[in-house]
């Protein structure tokens, strides 16, 4: 059987191999090792060289001991100060019974400490965890520490993790890049491979590149810089668009509440940013009482807060149009003044029970953090917001269209009179209608807790912009809001760039005012006898 | 119905109204001046100014009842106008500092030095004369509003759209005069003031002569005011403000009277807020706030709107209640008190208070015509 024989005997062979590059390895090592136990600053320094190219596992453990002060000899052998304590034979990384008592720290300069800073760093190229090799190789790209080339080769050809391996292909063109010696081929394949990770860094490091280059390096750089100008304009574009997408969002949540007292009554609540406050306190009293009782299910507080902050905002709501605002139907005006004073007097209420400061509303674990897409960061949060936001209207749509609730509604709507005598008690309706709104803006009082700061003037900052979305949408059309929110948001967001934060908002009223001027309706305007009704 | 359209506006409670004024307008300046401070008629110079203060706002609620109570034009950034004849003013006083300020440049005022301005901006030439800065005063809030009404009421902006827009109006221009760049002394505005036509602001005199220059104001302003709602104009805005598509039908350009009443308000807040600013000694961009415009629109509520008289007292009336709760012990409650004016006011006292009294001094008047009228019908009778 010449073909098991072969085999064996290659097996054999490999495992031969295997130990005696293993043997020849740890006699590197050891021979290395063997420099710290000199007491002079030039063996120390080769002896780190020697400890981190000899690729030994236990190399990291002994440069780390090293930087602080941990690695300790005597008697020609090196040991280890482990963290609880113990003393490690650094040759064999076991406990050393033996260890002489007279053990001398070995010392270190200043050169030294970056010597052992740069072993370090080509040393965790090579370690187990994919994060921190991702780390090390990102170090590399922005030292471009030529020494580091030969770990890199060696890190590269054994790397598997694709993102790491696009990291440390990156840093490697770095170095190569920023060698004097390097050949005018391998730079400008450096560049195509820089060109490619297309982000600020890689514009800065080609932006930096020595002057006195060979004229084709000096085109591709030119080249590269524009065309990650290019991706970086576009990757600018879809931050602001989705910066304008979540202003969006919140300005929906506000205006939506809004756009059924205001839409769909014919109600000015000027309270109703304060129905919002109301929404992100009750956020806060329930934040503090799973604080205080069971810290386990702060997780779940914001579920816990939405239908506590809908009924709290939806009753202050249904009170107030029981004792105020229905008084008023008819008299828009005095009932602009009269939720004035409302919103006032809840202000001062909240910040005489509250105080005046801003209460601390913690983000649950699921929406603190971000991830990067493409050349963006998405935090979680704002994602959250936009994906709740779309939920409570497409619910609120539902309720409007499917529900005995909804139809009543707009039947009262329409036509007040003739839903009255078709047995709908128009009053009640007003009540319901009333509080739905304000619990609505309680929920995204819920939401605006977890991005704005918690205070009693929370609400007065959503109030005009609130008026404005409705306003442009047209009164009394749900889908106008969204599109008029959505819009702002991101005119407002595409400004800011050009005219800085306060300009563009500025330019957003002014277009406002001037829009309110074409069209008094709003974008999208009802028809026919509603609009005089 | 006949004489000249002032005597016509003048009927007995207007002419009360004109003589009380000029007698506080004469009397408190007189008291303070003339009399020694330990005499119990002495009025204290702090109060002159507290009650200047009160004035300019009186002048600022009669411009919004102008519009509000005769026209039905609910404007809620009509600070806006009355910060914008203040900042015209603060800039005549800010060109009077000169080498005194902290920084002794003879042209650019402090806050521009300090922002390393190379030189004065073109908008600020000219407010070293006082005529030029108080044409200012009646010219810029005047053409804004003009601007603004014309966009608005040519479109039919009617109603709470017209009371939004106004107020992110008023809300526009107070972040833009929040900004360094404008050229308007940012966060800080301006202040630090020294001369007002050679006199310094601080003086006992200048301040008595402020008071009395604001009451001979108020006085001008509620004479235009009563002598446009006297008139034929002033009918026709009544009519407006009651049916405005009627009176359109009728074949008047309502617009244009609109536009007429909106721009004659926003002059006599601009006056009013440049009278405030030497006053109280500061003008900065926190007097566009909404709020301001709101609070404003509630004096007239309280006094009674459509009655001119009503707006001075119930401007009055509302700020001295403010500087008595805010300065004692109640401070923390003046926002419930002021909240609850609003509420209570709009719900139980749409007349205001001069409206109310007004209303049942008329009930009551023609109740007793009627029963002296039964009377002299039931007298004859047992004689038959």
């Amino acid at each position: 059987m010449p073909l098991c024989e072969r085999i064996i005997a290659l097996v054999c062979a490999i495992g031969l191999l295997v130990a005696g590059a293993l043997t020849a390895s740890a006699q590197n090592y050891e021979a290395a090792l063997a420099g710290f136990t000199k007491d002079s600053f030039n063996d120390t320094d080769a002896a780190i060289g020697a400890v981190a190219a000899s690729g030994n596992p236990l190399a990291v453990q002994v440069i780390e001991a090293l930087q602080d002060g941990r690695l300790l000899f005597g008697d020609g052998k090196v040991f280890i100060k482990d963290k609880t304590g113990a003393t490690l034979d650094a040759a064999a990384g076991k406990p050393a019974a033996d260890a002489p008592a007279n053990l001398k720290t070995v010392r270190l300069n200043n050169r030294l400490r970056r010597s052992v800073e740069a072993a370090l760093g080509s040393l965790t190229l090579m370690s187990p965890d994919p994060a921190r090799r991702l780390e090390a190789a990102q170090a590399v790209f922005k030292s471009r520490d030529a020494n580091a080339l030969p770990t890199l080769d060696a890190a590269l050809a054994k790397e598997t993790d694709t993102r790491v391996k696009r990291a440390l292909t990156e840093a490697r063109a770095a170095v190569v890049l920023f060698r004097a010696n390097a050949a005018e081929n391998d730079k400008i394949a450096a560049i195509g491979v820089i060109k490619d990770r297309a982000d600020q860094d890689a514009r800065g490091l080609l932006a930096g590149l020595p002057a006195g280059q060979p004229p084709a390096v000096q085109k591709a750089a030119t080249d590269a810089i524009a065309s990650i100008d290019n991706r970086l304009a576009l990757w600018n574009t879809v931050q602001n668009a989705w910066y304008g997408l979540s202003l969006g969002s919140v300005l929906l949540l506000a205006a939506i509440g809004l756009a059924i007292t205001f839409g769909v009554m014919g109600v000015i609540n000027m309270a109703h940013g304060e129905m919002v406050m109301l929404g992100a306190y009750t956020t806060y009293v329930v934040q503090e009482i799973i604080r205080a009782h069971n810290p386990a299910l702060f997780d779940y507080s914001l579920f816990i807060a939405v239908p506590l902050a809908f009924l709290v905002a939806g009753l202050v709501g249904i009170v107030i149009e029981r004792t105020i605002i229905r008084f008023l139907y008819g008299r828009p005006l005095e009932t602009l003044l009269a939720t004035w004073g409302l919103s006032l007097i809840l202000q001062q209420a909240v910040r005489t029970y509250f105080g005046p400061t801003n209460k601390d509303v913690g983000n649950p674990s699921w929406m603190s953090g971000a991830f990067e897409l493409g050349g963006i960061t998405v935090t979680y949060n704002r994602l959250w917001i936009i994906v709740f936001t779309l939920v409570v209207f497409v619910a609120l749509l539902g309720l409007l269209r499917f529900t005995r609730l909804g139809l009543e509604m707009r039947a009262v709507t329409q036509n007040r009179t003739m839903a009255a005598s078709m047995g709908i008690r128009t009053a009640r309706i007003d009540s319901l209608t009333f509080g739905l709104g304000s619990g609505i803006a309680g929920i995204a009082g819920v939401a605006l807790s977890q991005i704005d700061n918690v205070s009693p003037n929370l609400g007065q900052g959503y109030i005009i912009d609130s008026f404005l979305v409705v306003v442009f949408g047209g009164v009394g059309n749900l889908w106008g809001t969204l599109v008029a929110a959505f819009s702002l948001g991101i005119a407002n967001k595409f400004l800011e760039p050009f005219a800085g934060a306060v300009l563009g908002k500025i330019a957003i009223l002014v277009f406002i005012i001037l829009f309110i001027q074409k069209r008094p309706r709003g974008l999208f305007a009802l028809k026919g006898r509603a609009v005089e009704a | 119905m006949t004489g000249s359209p002032l005597i016509r506006a003048l009927d007995r409670g207007a002419v009360w109204f004109v003589l009380v004024l000029a007698a506080v307008g004469i009397l408190v300046p007189l008291l303070n001046l003339l009399l020694p401070e330990s005499s119990p008629w002495h009025v204290p110079t702090y109060l002159v100014a507290l009650w200047g203060k009160y004035v300019c706002y009186a002048l600022l609620a009669l411009s919004i009842d102008l519009i509000w109570g005769y026209c039905g034009i609910l404007s809620l950034g009509h600070g806006a106008f009355f910060a914008l004849g203040g900042y015209a003013m603060g800039m005549y006083l800010m060109r009077q500092i000169g080498t005194r300020g902290v920084y002794a440049d003879p042209i650019r005022p402090d806050f521009m030095v300090f922002l390393n301005w190379p030189e004065l901006p073109v908008y600020w030439y000219g407010f070293n004369h006082f005529a030029y800065a108080a044409l200012m005063v009646l010219l810029v809030p005047g053409l804004l509003a003009f601007v603004f009404g014309w966009f608005a009421f040519r479109s039919r902006v009617t109603g709470v759209y017209l009371s939004i827009i106004t107020q992110a109006l008023t809300y526009a221009l107070m972040l833009g005069f929040f900004r360094n760049n404008f050229g308007f002394g940012g966060n800080n505005g301006l202040t630090d003031f020294k001369d007002i036509l050679g006199f310094n602001v601080q003086a006992q005199p200048t301040r008595a002569a402020l008071f009395a220059a604001s009451v001979a104001a108020l006085i001008l302003g509620f004479l235009i005011c009563r002598t446009v709602v006297a008139s034929k104009l002033g009918m026709v805005l009544v009519s407006i403000r009651d049916a405005e598509a009627r009176t359109r039908f009728l074949g008047y350009r309502v617009e244009n009277y609109k536009l007429f009443v909106f721009t004659l308000s926003a002059c006599m807040a601009g006056v009013a807020g440049a009278l405030y600013v030497p006053q109280v000694g500061i003008i900065n961009p926190s007097e566009f706030a909404p709020g301001n415009s709101i609070e404003a629109v509630i004096w007239v509520a309280v006094g009674g709107r459509g009655t001119l008289i009503g707006a001075v007292i119930g401007a009055v009336a509302v700020n001295w209640g403010k500087t008595t709760f805010t300065s004692g012990v109640l401070a923390p409650y003046w926002l419930f008190v002021l909240g609850s004016l609003f509420v209570l006011v709009t719900l139980l006292l749409p007349r205001g208070i001069v409206g109310t009294v007004k209303h049942y001094w008329r009930v009551w008047h023609e109740r007793r015509e009627v029963v002296a009228a039964e009377r002299a019908e039931a007298a004859p009778k047992p004689a038959e």
